[in-house]
């Protein structure tokens, strides 16, 4: 990402370090990532130490300090999800994918992702592949799913 | 759009779009709640739109994609207007049907109706189907006449009325009198009566004052704020406005999910449109009070939702939570009196101005006032959102309105509250919903999550769960918590698969004991509810585990 975007989002927000948070969710957000010379430029821009910059960047989860892999799954593992397996799809995706959670490999053309609770209860267990929800999965379904990825 | 600058313009602008409106004219209200436009990935509104577009009736029928209808585990949800026939489970092969068949033709389609599972009996309106009929949607009950990104339909249903009677016919303490007099609790998990809290912020000193949204919803299997925001931006909007009126704030502050793309964008368009209208910005209706609003996302994590981390989040900094010592509506944001209420309880703001207490105090319990949003999910037939009058009985909402439990499975218990809850065994399920009742049972009613369980449920196993759930979420500021969490999942870890060990029942006891008194915030004292009330109602079940060989 050019440092002219940057600049760009940060006007938008104000250079101020109030703004740090909605800064980095924005370039995320047109990135998908968090290169790490985006978050020098934001530290300096908006006057923030760059420690802190990576302090915020490492607590919050949907910052992703590594580029993520071309095909992204998600697994809802919120209580609703739990109680109707959510953990054996899990299971059964690291398996296939062979990465743990919330993880990429350079090797791997897959991210796997858990969050809680996406909020479609109705669907569980849920897994997001590629933005798309499938609902009411079950281990052999999610081998499906990956396969049509590759 | 000039704004509107008084009392009697709002209303000469409701007139009007009412006169533009024709209540015989076909309308399609498609459910694009979170649960629906998942199960159909967005398909069914394009689906509607494209064949309505194909048959060339544009402008002879309306299609609205409104917030969540609620019955999410039928969905997605289609309601025909004016007939307001209701299909449930639709998906985009049936379209050209409905529309040629039931919009044009009226003739109701039977195999997209509702079909009640015990007598086979089917249910062509909402109100017919059992999930409905049982509740009372004071908040929710426009959802399928609202499109969320349609500040005139808000108008339509008489929105932003209460603000005006708020602006003009009452003053600032009478509106807060009046929310203190319909005593209405706090509904993101407290309790807490929302007046007082008002009270305390509106009286703290200095001149700069803040409200603010919380639309964070972390609790787990809780749906129901993004049903009501997605679906509803300006009801919410409008209690903000009226709240900050009676505090004697001039900024307020939306603190929402990022992952949800369509909540985003109508909270967005809903303050630009009210800002258009006048409803926002400087001299609001020309009453001369100003009012401007914010919007901040959490960025993934479970803690930022309690209030003095929620607040260190919006100065862009690490959600560590702080002692309570110093109240918030004090010194909250940059140390600023900040007054922190749950999506649900601002939305209920609008209809106690313009209704009054007197009303208000007529529905519910003794002590807990008015309905309450619950997020049905787990082992129940109909998954969904549903308002209920405080007082309902929990088998009501389980049975009646959630279907009982699937695959023929008694019912084993019901979990309220998510990580920092409690269950209720089967046996209590008499029990009315109550802040009271359900927080002396060792239950307490949370945000509004019901995680219903069934009889294979290990609750040892749900425990484990949720400790393992905030052992990843805790802010880590303070040891109890941190700590406390740790040791405590190892322990349960331990009982669960049957390696428990002689005195450990006594262990757990002691170390929630500590993490209950000596954490900072919700996230430590709250962490052993699971645990707690599973020792309370499930006891046997666990010295079973640890009796083992």
């Amino acid at each position: 990402m050019d440092s002219t975007r940057i600049a760009e989002i940060i006007e938008k927000h104000g250079a101020k370090p109030a703004s740090l948070i909605q800064v980095l969710l924005e370039i995320q957000h047109e990135n998908h990532w968090l290169p790490r010379e985006a978050l020098h430029e934001v530290s300096r821009r908006l006057d923030v130490p760059f420690s802190k910059v990576l302090q915020i960047t490492s607590f919050y989860k949907t910052f992703r300090l590594v580029p993520p892999g071309r095909h992204c799954v998600e697994v809802c593992t919120g209580s609703s999800c739990h109680v109707r397996g959510a953990t054996r799809l899990l299971e059964e995706l690291q398996d296939l994918i062979r990465i743990g959670s919330g993880g990429t490999d350079p090797g791997s053309p897959f991210s796997l992702e858990t969050g809680a609770c996406l909020g479609c209860c109705n669907l569980a267990p849920d897994v997001i592949v590629d933005g798309k929800h499938q609902g009411r999965m079950t281990p052999a379904l999610v081998r499906e799913a990956v396969e049509s990825c590759k | 759009m000039p704004k509107i600058r008084s009392a009697i313009e709002l209303e000469e602008c409701r007139s009007q779009i009412l006169a533009g409106r024709d209540p015989a004219k076909p309308g399609i209200a498609v459910c694009a709640g979170i649960g629906c436009l998942a199960s159909a990935n967005d398909g069914l509104v394009k689906a509607f739109e494209a064949e309505v577009k194909r048959q060339g009736l544009e402008t002879a029928v309306d299609i609205r994609a409104t917030g969540c209808h609620g019955f999410c585990e039928k969905g997605p949800t289609t309601v025909i207007y004016p007939e307001e026939i209701c299909y449930v489970e639709v998906s985009p092969a049936d379209v050209p049907e409905i529309v040629s068949q039931t919009v044009l033709g009226k003739k109701v389609l039977e195999r997209l109706l509702y079909a009640d599972p015990r007598t086979g009996e089917k249910a062509t309106r909402q109100s017919q189907i059992p999930f409905y009929s049982r509740q009372k949607r004071l908040l929710l009950g426009n959802s399928t006449r609202i499109d969320p990104r349609s500040i005139d339909d808000y108008l339509a249903v008489g929105g932003y009325a209460a603000l005006s009677k708020a602006l003009f016919a009452m003053s600032a303490e009478q509106v807060l009198a009046e929310i203190k007099k319909a005593n209405l609790r706090g509904r993101g998990g407290g309790g807490f009566p929302a007046g007082a809290k008002w009270e305390t912020a509106r009286n703290a000193p200095g001149d700069e004052k803040y409200v603010i949204v919380n639309a964070h919803e972390g609790e787990l299997g809780a749906f129901m704020d993004r049903a009501l925001f997605t679906g509803n931006p300006h009801l919410v909007l409008e209690g903000l406005i009226i709240g900050a009126y009676a505090i004697g704030s001039h900024q307020g502050f939306i603190y929402t999910r990022h992952d949800n793309p369509r909540l985003k964008e109508n909270i967005d368009l809903a303050l630009a449109q009210a800002e258009e209208y006048g409803f926002l910005g400087e001299n609001i209706l020309g009453s001369g009070f100003d009012f401007k609003v914010e919007v901040h996302f959490d960025v993934g994590i479970f803690v930022s939702g309690e209030s003095s981390a929620l607040m260190r989040s919006i100065e862009g900094k690490i959600p560590e939570p702080r002692a309570k010592y110093i109240r918030t509506s004090v010194r909250g944001i940059w140390d600023k009196p900040s007054n922190l209420n749950n999506v649900e309880t601002w939305a209920n703001v609008p209809q106690i101005v313009s209704r009054g207490s007197e009303w208000y105090c007529g529905i519910g319990t003794a002590r807990s006032k008015g309905t309450k949003l619950v997020s049905l999910s787990g082992n129940v037939v109909n998954t969904g959102v549903a308002e209920v009058p405080f007082g309902t009985t929990i088998r009501e909402i389980v049975y009646d309105i959630g279907g009982g439990i699937p695959n023929g499975k008694k019912l084993k218990a019901v979990h309220f509250g998510g990580p920092m809850g409690g269950a209720i065994p089967e046996s209590l399920v008499d029990t009315p919903l109550d802040f009271d009742e359900l927080a002396k049972l060792g239950a307490a009613i949370g945000a509004g999550s019901m995680l219903v369980l069934d009889e294979d449920s290990r609750m040892v196993d749900i425990v484990r769960y949720f400790l393992n759930f905030l052992s990843e979420e805790s802010c880590g500021k303070c040891v109890p918590c941190r700590e406390g969490i740790r040791q405590l999942l190892k322990v349960v870890t331990r009982v669960s698969e049957g390696r428990g060990r002689k005195g450990d029942m006594e262990l757990m006891e002691e170390i929630a004991e500590v993490a209950g008194a000596a954490s900072l915030c919700a996230l430590g004292k709250a962490a052993s509810g699971p645990l707690l009330s599973t020792l309370r109602y499930f006891r046997d079940e666990c010295e079973a585990l640890i009796r083992q060989p």
